[in-house]
């Protein structure tokens, strides 16, 4: 009893030691923490102290006007979900299908696949203008020639957002434990069967997360649509994908250039919707996360 | 055990993604029901300066003609030659005369056009209204206070002549038109200018610094001054042909060079021929002193709106710059 005591009470002494650089170590994770809690909280109480005056129904039906009185941005509530609609319809399809190749059959032994994920990679960190004028020179004009549409401005952020998508949904199927796999060829399903109703289901969850991540990043950029000819004054919904638009942060980014204070006070309450948008996103991959979510 | 459908959930919503595209895609350009006889849709597009006036004459056109659908972008006065020389756009807005490659390239695409002045932008130099010292100061002055690198923070150095006064700076941000259009005329280089000054995106604040320091000085749009009158000291500026103070008068009339411009818009002789272009081109130069004034700028004289009528009637009767 003796020994364990004297050797309780090192112990105890060592432990304190830890406990120091344990709880320093903590502290500066929580310091970490906070700067990015705290750089949201106050821009969140920024915009919304500033925007209250204009958080009214008229910013969500009126269209935008030289009156800050009763301009609104319901043109470019509008155009938003009209554009983040279309890529989401087309990078949704083809960024899991891509994911599903690149991880279930492409053979990572050949160099041109090994290529492919060397410039998904780089394509990830491709600056958003790049990407706005390589929309204008091949879906606005030249190649696909949409003309400056709710379409092309879907495809050139469903291009921007694609790397993302694909790195998330590969990452979300490599996730998947290879004795599920194995389970489903033994039972003598195809390759196909096999992702169809293991692969594709038990990685739901993080493709869910990573594609409502990488749209949420899609409706906030401004400057590729700027490029390819989003308006800035336009009076009327999208009626089609042919559309002309403008989009949310088009319309902030002008209220905010404007001279007259009322426009400002405007932009703020126009980036709140902006920010109820991207919020309800979140939550809606949290909420599919959690649903769908299975441990093995 | 549970049966997960989410494949199926998940293509069944990428389904209806892609049927509302596919839906989206038959309709196109379909007209309402009408109380004006004029249809159809005029593109503008350019300088984010010249914006605010196209906009406002875009509502109020529209006001009166519902079926006519007006809309505006804003990706700069050289962005929007490229779409109007391309002729992907019906008006161009313009902060400055078009250039020679871009004359080059509308001539190639066979755009004739007309360019018509809309309205008058001014800009004034300020200083405190105690500021006795300082009538009129040369560009090459402003460019000493104002210039990439300028440690000027003693009025006496802009001039031996003024007393030791202590300068205090304020300008507009970075991102404003007013910043680019003075950076441009008094540094000689759009965006060219020293940093260490109380930049501000809201007029106000350079209005209530420069009125709080006897040395303070700063500038702003025109319309501005004449809002605060008695609170700042317009100066008059020499841009070499003598000292001119700031005014409606003297913006007009161009000789407040060079913080004084005109405005442009550039029109197409295809789009003219669209009855709701020519409409509303007449609309915006015959309501030019309203739209002006809401969008904060220097109206047209009657001689400045006389000769852009001209010039819409030229190029409506075929004869524009080229063809």
């Amino acid at each position: 009893m003796k020994s364990i005591g004297a050797s309780a009470a090192r112990n105890e002494l060592e432990s304190r030691h830890r406990d120091f650089f344990e709880r320093g170590f903590m502290l500066a994770l929580i310091f970490s923490l906070g700067i990015g809690i705290i750089a949201l909280v106050t821009l969140i109480l920024q915009v919304l102290v500033e925007g209250f005056p204009r958080l009214n129904s008229e910013l969500l039906t009126n269209f935008p006007s030289g009156n800050p009185e009763i301009a609104g941005a319901q043109s470019a509530i509008m155009g938003t979900i009209w554009v983040i609609g279309v890529t989401a319809a087309f990078t949704i399809p083809v960024g899991i299908g891509a994911a599903i190749y690149l991880e279930e059959y492409a053979d990572k032994e050949r160099w041109w696949n090994r290529f492919i994920e060397l410039n998904l990679q780089n394509l990830a960190a491709v600056p958003a203008i790049v990407y706005g004028i390589l929309g204008l020179a091949f879906i606005v004009r030249g190649f696909l020639g949409l003309g400056q549409t709710v379409l092309a401005a879907g495809l050139t952020l469903g291009l921007l957002v694609l790397p993302i998508v694909i790195i998330s949904s590969r990452e979300a199927i490599k996730a998947v434990p290879d004795t599920i796999r194995q389970g489903a060829y033994a039972l003598g399903a195809t390759r196909w069967q096999t992702v169809r109703r293991q692969v594709l289901p038990a990685s739901i969850p993080g493709i869910a997360t990573g594609t409502i991540l990488a749209l949420s990043r899609a409706i906030g950029e401004a400057a590729p649509l700027i490029l390819i000819g989003g308006l800035t004054f336009i009076t009327f919904n999208p009626e089609s994908v042919n559309s002309n638009f403008t989009v949310l942060p088009i319309q902030i980014f002008n209220w905010v250039s404007r001279p007259q204070d009322e426009f400002r006070v405007l932009a703020a309450a126009a980036i709140v919707v902006l920010l109820v948008i991207l919020l309800a996103m979140n939550a809606l991959a949290i909420f599919l996360r959690n649903k769908y979510q299975r441990k093995y | 055990m549970k049966r997960f459908n989410v494949p199926l959930i998940a293509l069944t919503m990428i389904a209806l993604s892609l049927a509302l595209v596919a839906a989206g895609c038959g309709s196109d350009d379909d007209s309402g029901s009408s109380n004006s006889d004029l249809s159809g849709s005029i593109k503008i597009d350019g300088s984010s300066t010249v914006a605010p006036l196209s906009e406002a004459a875009a509502e109020k056109f529209q006001a009166e003609n519902p079926n006519v659908r007006v809309t505006v972008g804003t990706s700069g006065t050289g962005g929007g030659f490229e779409k109007f020389c391309a002729g992907e756009t019906d008006i161009s807005d313009a902060s400055r005369p078009i250039k020679d490659e871009e004359i080059e390239v509308c001539e190639k695409n066979g755009i004739s056009y007309e360019q018509l002045v809309v309205a008058n932008d001014g800009l004034a130099v300020v200083v405190n209204p105690e500021n006795d010292f300082v009538q009129c100061l040369t560009l090459d002055q402003l460019k000493t206070i104002w210039d990439k690198g300028s440690k000027v923070d003693n009025w006496n150095q802009v001039d031996s002549s003024f007393p030791d006064e202590k300068m205090e700076l304020y300008g507009p941000g970075t991102d404003s038109g007013t910043f680019d259009y003075f950076t441009d005329a008094v540094n000689g280089e759009e965006g060219q200018s020293r940093s260490d000054y109380n930049a501000t995106e809201d007029d106000n604040v350079i209005v209530q610094g420069v009125s709080g320091s006897k040395g303070g000085t700063g500038y702003f749009g025109l319309s501005y001054v004449e809002q605060n009158e008695g609170k700042v000291k317009a100066v008059e500026v020499d841009g070499g042909d003598g000292c001119v103070a700031p005014s409606t008068e003297t913006v007009q009339n161009g000789t407040y060079k060079p913080l004084g411009r005109e405005l442009f818009i550039y029109t197409s002789g295809d789009a003219l021929q669209r009855p709701e272009v020519k409409s509303f081109l007449d609309f915006y130069i015959n309501n030019q002193a309203e739209i002006a004034e809401q969008a904060l700028y220097v109206p047209m004289t009657e001689e400045q709106a006389a000769a852009s009528t001209a010039a819409v009637e030229k190029l409506a009767g075929g004869e524009g710059a080229t063809s």
